[in-house]
């Protein structure tokens, strides 16, 4: 309340005359303006004292306001839509001012705001019912009309208006009388500016205020992601200030405002200003930046008979969002926009509707036709939710009817990116029951949040399915190279991989293993070198060896898997080691191929896992000491490394010390 | 603005004694550090961490252990075999009991606080009662006397490889009588006291952990290791919502190079400290209500106070170390340059003098006089007064020998602009006024502190016309003298942060006020009233950037042809604060060490501001004008520091 604050300066015009217009500051000029009877304008000063002896300039035309921001000159509206700015119109007040709007149109609002440094006025005129938007902008000097279109409730009033303004449009927002606020979206360039053009709104906030109450109803937008409203929340209750959260839709705060209000609410500098039964009331209210935790808990459910089941799915993305602060998802956002001003509205059913009720009866081919339809169109605001609740859909009539299994219409719907194992936990259960090696692999490349117990899961049914079962699928083989072409001399290849680990194996070989290895006939060198296991198989394994794990939730898992399929998969990892260290980079071939530093930690996980049973096998013998050579050999690359590392340190000493310089000196320094 | 040329110092070879032990006093939260020279300091977390007390550290008192007690009592033990408390107010030792058990290893105090417990080399651990103004031996628990309930076994073996010996550096007793053992091994252990059962051990590092702090409601803890890493290891439930609750390691920081001595653990943030000579505090993000800057992390690597003093008139540095002071002269250039120039030097800088003290005890504190013809220090016992007399190159040095019994304990010394007078602080917070003449001085007055107050002055400043002497306290108040008529003039209004800096200026006998919340105040002294130009500072408010500015003033000093400069500078930036210009709000630029091009005059006008500032020397421990356009700066560069410490412990970085 301001009622004990003492008023810094007040004047008042002569008796009989009628203040018009609400009296502005003129930033400039440090003065006040004011129009009295319509077309007298006064300007004045701190200084003056009497209003009847200040500046007075009689205009030609009535004027609706005057407006002015920091940092340009003040423009006066006319009521017949035209604008002047100030010193144009006082260099000549009786100018003819022409007429912009049709007869019968009566401006309703409007708001100046700057864009890029050029001034730009919006103000809106009804008609008859029917609402025009005009955005005037002074660099170009371009006047632009637009047709506010209400959409399906024709006959609402709005009651009132507020706009805020980003780089490529003014978002106008309208609080309509059945209590909903719209938003709209004006291009603040304008595409055409000869043509009429026709903008729609879209709902943002529903059931803001009660839609009887015919005064005390205002709003305004207090940053990108919070809107003030005047207003009383149900029929009978008390007027309130309520401030809402649109990206999150919720309700931040409120106060209840008991001797009413007026309708009139602003915005000044973290400061709400409003009329309080007889006082001005002045609350101070900063906008935290809106974060989920900040806004949840305010809005009680079911307060709005309206309201539907809530849906299991947020979408971050969509437009009564304001983005995430991604770049990305930004930039979608107004090409939605865009699309949605393009788009007459004409809603028919929303195809995301048609579709879950299609996935409740309708069969696999149907559902797989509607479902390519669906994603085909891809844009729609609400692309995230709808897949979610497909996906969920899809997999409770799979529960409950095990012969349905729409394996395509999973596929495709993994594909759009937008599912991750902790929204549908089931579909990999399911996929791991009917053994579909080819959902897993999708599965374990696309979701980042796959358990270790699920991944050990999939694990074991790679290593176990039988190779003719593996021919009939269709398992992505990009992370496979065709290692059979690559098998060439292999001496050749033996050679670049103790040159590449930069020591010789013969110094430092554990002699008694490599006796033996040197015995090995022929034939079994060549197994070691070609692949263990069929090129489906490998793709399948490479999905694994991408895929996030923690080592303590792994390992108990690992521990379950049958002995020879460990070894399979460490001769495996053991090919891939070799294959690695045949180049320089130590790198596999291939799009996606697994990293040396994923093979090493897998072959660490597996024997830590199994050592005590891989080592009683017979037939896991060579390779163990395979293995063992191995370790040996990366210990060994490991401590060069180490020793490489101490003298470029050394160096690095050397070259600091020359750059330093030295513990005394006279230096210039100014200070501006 | 201005030019000038600046004497770039970094031959100031101070290298910061190690952190030995950390206690951390919730009920003031202040926290007290002792290093391996046996300085003990008190920070002041309320008030931006300011190091607002410090007791000088002796050779032979090596602090093992620190614990406040009985509220907002300071005990220290160390190899030394004594109990020390410390007196806060008078900034001295007020006793030291021998507790006849060898060097004392670790100390800690009972819940209740009132108790104290010491172990000691012969293996014995005694237990003290704190009385209000001293303690008294209550009893002695002698080696393995009575049979102890458990013995818990640590286990030796570390990576398969057995070591000579697992060393536990330090436990932790949980009132749900869990016991938490850090060692030699790199281990954490949690051990049941029922049972003296091994529950669970976490292998944190290659290397010793070497201690560990509890939270008070013991749902956290933190370890130190040899590796300069910090573990926060935190009382988590099982599952979500479930009652059951297990020790989970959760963060691993590594701010440290070296050993961490010790650690503390504050209800918000993580206290640590070690060979590498930081003080780092790093809030717990969870912990903290508001995200400001006092949630940024703290590292504390130089003392609040200052070490160096200069002769301007002779170009002198005076250099304070633990043992021994420096002096040195300046070189000279004939040379002119523009910003940035570094110019050829005609004369080197001369290390004129090496003054090493006698005795075991620290150097609390040193000054030259402006013409360079005195030097005086103080240690704890006892305080030296030097004439110095220069002839060409050859420079002589004579002790002025007698000094009145009352002059032993100096906690700051300055001299008078002209040098015909000293004036110490001694640590009963009385304020000695002396006269200096030839090679002979004479006491002229004392003021005595207020009765009933013993409280310490540890800043002095004094008008140069050597009518005004100003005196700060280690609380807040800065008392006003009369020189000329010996008495108390008038005391500035308290405020709520500790002085870090104040100086008078010239002519107009302004004293301007630095304190650790990085206010600045300009008090007039003949006016017994704030200036105006502070009155508007105030009103308006600093820039925001200038309040989160984490190291405190610590020198202030006037340009002696411009009244209107203030020189001031921190460890990390020197500014010239021009009261004539309009101060900068939120909105504008403060550091702007870009100089303008060819911008039109409107914007430079436009964004010219009071505050020039300068980041060129960091850390810069020292900065002051020898004349109107020399400045001389004093940097201490971290890696030179570093380069004195002892090596880390190597980790290897391949094949981890």
């Amino acid at each position: 309340m301001v009622s004990d604050q003492k008023p810094l300066g007040s004047w008042s015009v002569k008796q009989g005359q009628i203040i018009t217009c609400p009296a502005v500051c003129n930033f400039q000029t440090r003065e006040y303006i004011v129009v009295h009877d319509n077309k007298v304008l006064r300007i004045w000063n701190n200084e003056d004292v009497n209003l009847d002896k200040v500046f007075k300039a009689t205009l030609s035309a009535e004027v609706y306001r005057i407006l002015s921001v920091q940092g340009t000159e003040p423009l006066v509206l006319f009521k017949e839509g035209a604008v002047r700015g100030l010193e144009a119109l006082l260099a000549d007040p009786q100018q003819k001012i022409e007429t912009v709007i049709s007869d019968e149109e009566v401006i309703k609002w409007t708001k100046f705001f700057i864009v890029f440094r050029h001034p730009v006025l919006i103000f809106i005129t009804e008609k008859h019912g029917n609402y025009f938007a005009y955005v005037q902008m002074f660099n170009s000097r371009i006047l632009t009309k637009y047709t506010l279109l209400l959409g399906q409730d024709e006959n609402s009033v709005i009651e009132s208006f507020t706009a805020s303004v980003d780089r490529k449009f003014i978002s106008l927002m309208s609080l309509s009388s059945d209590g909903c606020i719209y938003e709209t979206l004006i291009p603040i360039r304008p595409t055409d500016p000869e043509k009429n053009q026709t903008l729609v709104r879209s709902l943002l906030l529903k059931a803001v205020v009660s839609g009887n109450t015919r005064n005390g109803v205002a709003l305004t937008a207090l940053d990108q992601d919070h809107i003030a409203v005047l207003g009383s929340p149900q029929a009978a209750s008390k007027e309130c200030l309520s401030v809402w959260n649109i990206k999150f839709q919720t309700l931040q705060t409120s106060k209840e405002l008991p001797q009413g209000t007026s309708g009139q609410l602003w915005y000044y500098g973290e400061n709400l200003f409003m009329l309080h039964g007889k006082s001005l009331t002045v609350i101070p209210y900063k906008c935290e930046v809106s974060s989920l935790a900040g806004a949840l808990g305010k809005l009680k459910h079911g307060q709005d008979p309206g309201t539907h089941v809530m849906p299991r799915f947020v979408n971050w993305e969509t437009p009564q969002g304001c983005g995430l602060g991604f770049q990305n998802s930004e930039q979608s956002r107004r090409i939605l926009r865009r699309r949605k001003i393009e788009v007459s509205l004409q809603p028919e059913v929303p195809p995301s509707k048609q579709l879950l009720s299609t996935i409740m009866e309708d069969s696999e081919k149907h559902i797989e036709v509607e479902v390519r339809k669906f994603l085909a169109l891809k844009q729609t605001p609400d692309f995230h939710t709808v897949i979610g609740d497909t996906v969920t859909g899809l997999l409770e009539r799979c529960k409950a009817e095990p012969s349905f299994y729409p394996r395509n219409c999973l596929m495709q719907l993994i594909q759009t990116h937008v599912l991750s194992y902790s929204l549908c936990p089931d579909l990999m259960e399911i996929a791991l029951i009917k053994k579909d090696v080819q959902l897993l692999q999708l599965c374990l490349q696309q979701f980042p949040d796959i358990p270790e117990s699920v991944t050990c899961a999939c694990l074991k049914i790679f290593l176990s399915i039988g190779d003719d079962s593996l021919q009939e699928t269709d398992v992505s083989m990009e992370s496979v190279f065709d290692y059979s072409n690559s098998v060439h001399d292999e001496k050749m290849e033996e050679q670049t991989e103790i040159l590449q680990n930069g020591f010789s194996p013969e110094e430092d070989k554990c002699s008694n293993c490599d006796q033996e290895l040197n015995k090995k006939p022929q034939d079994e060198t060549k197994e070691s070198t070609s692949c263990p296991v069929v090129p489906k198989r490998a793709a399948l394994l490479n999905a694994i060896l991408h895929s996030a794990y923690s080592e303590t939730f792994l390992l108990p898992h690992l521990k379950d898997i049958p002995a020879q399929h460990i070894t399979l998969f460490l001769k495996y990892l053991y090919f891939l080691y070799l294959k690695c260290s045949e180049n320089a980079t130590m790198t596999l071939p291939g799009i996606h191929p697994p990293t040396l530093n994923q093979i090493m930690d897998w072959i660490c996980l597996l024997l830590d896992a199994n050592f005590t049973v891989v080592v009683m096998m017979p037939e896991a013998k060579r390779l163990l000491i395979n293995l063992y050579k191995l370790v040996k050999s990366q210990i060994s690359v490991y401590s060069e490394l180490n020793k490489i590392e101490v003298s470029f340190r050394e160096l690095q000493k050397l070259n600091q010390e020359k750059n330093n310089r030295g513990l005394y000196s006279i230096e210039v320094l100014e200070l501006f | 603005m201005g030019e000038f040329k600046v004497h770039r110092v970094r031959f100031f070879n101070y290298v910061p004694s190690g952190i030995r032990c950390v206690a951390y006093n919730n009920q003031s939260n202040r926290l007290a550090v002792s290093r391996t020279d046996g300085t003990v300091e008190v920070y002041n977390l309320s008030a931006n961490y300011f190091q607002e007390k410090f007791f000088p550290g002796h050779e032979s008192r090596a602090t093992e252990a620190l614990c406040w007690a009985e509220g907002q009592r300071l005990f220290s033990a160390g190899l030394n075999g004594e109990i020390m408390e410390y007196d806060l107010q008078a900034l001295n030792i007020k006793y030291a009991v021998d507790v006849f058990g060898g060097p004392i290893w670790s100390m800690a105090v009972s819940p209740s606080g009132s108790q104290l417990l010491v172990g000691c080399e012969d293996g014995s651990v005694k237990l003290f009662q704190i009385t209000p103004d001293k303690i008294q031996f209550e009893r002695n628990f002698d080696r393995q006397k009575r049979s102890a309930i458990h013995k818990m076994i640590v286990d030796r073996q570390h990576m398969g490889v057995s070591k000579r010996k697992c060393i536990v550096w330090g436990v932790a007793f949980l009132s749900d009588g869990t016991v938490i053992s850090v060692d030699s091994a790199g281990k954490v252990q949690f051990w049941d006291s029922a049972t003296g059962t091994l529950v669970k051990s976490h292998l944190i590092a290659n290397a010793d952990v070497q201690s560990i702090a509890v939270a008070e409601q013991e749902d956290s803890f933190v370890v130190g290791t040899a590796e300069g890493t910090v573990f926060h290891f935190q009382l988590v439930p099982v599952t979500s919502n479930s009652s059951e609750k297990q020790w989970v390691r959760t963060k691993p920081f590594q701010h440290h190079t070296h050993d961490v001595r010790t650690v503390a653990h504050s209800p918000t943030a993580l206290i640590s400290g070690g060979t590498d000579t930081h003080l780092v505090i790093r809030p717990l993000m969870e912990k903290v209500e508001v995200k400001n800057y006092d949630a940024a992390l703290r590292k504390i690597t130089f003392p609040h106070r200052r070490l160096i003093s200069c002769s301007k008139k002779r170009q002198l540095l005076l250099f304070q170390f633990a043992h021994h002071l420096e002096l040195w002269r300046l070189g000279s250039t004939v040379a002119t340059g523009k910003n940035g120039d570094t110019l050829p030097l005609s004369k080197n800088a001369d290390h004129l003098l090496h003054l090493k003290t006698k005795g075991p005890e620290n150097i609390i504190c040193s000054c030259i006089s402006l013409c360079g013809s005195w030097i005086a220090y103080s240690t704890v016992s006892r305080f030296f007064l030097y004439r110095l007399n220069y002839e060409h190159d050859n420079i002589s040095l004579k002790r002025v020998s007698k000094m009145p019994p009352f002059l032993r304990c100096a906690l700051q010394i300055l001299f008078s602009e002209d040098s015909t007078k000293l004036f110490v602080a001694s640590n009963q917070g009385a304020l000695h006024i002396v006269q200096l003449s030839g090679g002979s001085f004479k006491h002229l007055h004392a003021f005595q502190p207020q009765s009933g107050t013993v409280e310490a002055m540890c800043l002095l400043a004094v008008s140069s016309d050597g009518n005004w002497l100003a005196a700060s306290g280690t609380s807040a108040g800065v008392h006003v003298y009369n020189v000329k008529q010996l008495k108390l003039h008038c005391t500035v209004p308290a405020y709520n942060f500790p002085v870090t800096a104040m100086a008078i200026a010239p002519n107009t006998n302004n004293l301007v006020i630095a304190h650790s919340d990085q206010q600045v105040f300009e008090y007039s002294i003949p006016d017994k009233q704030y200036t105006d130009w502070s009155r508007t500072v105030q009103k308006q408010g600093f820039h925001h950037l200038w309040l989160q500015r984490d190291t405190p003033i610590t020198h202030i000093s006037f340009h002696p042809k411009r009244p209107m400069h203030i020189l001031l500078h921190d460890a990390y930036m020197f500014c010239i604060i021009d009261k004539s210009l309009p101060l900068p709000n939120d909105k504008t630029l403060l550091y702007n060490p870009f100089p303008p091009t060819n911008e039109s005059d409107v914007v430079r006008r436009r964004t010219a501001h009071a505050f020039k500032i300068s980041k060129i020397y960091k850390p810069l421990l020292f900065m002051d004008l020898l004349d109107e356009r020399t400045l001389v700066a004093v940097e201490r560069p971290l890696d030179d520091i570093i380069a004195q410490l002892p090596p880390p412990i190597k980790k290897k970085k391949f094949g981890t």
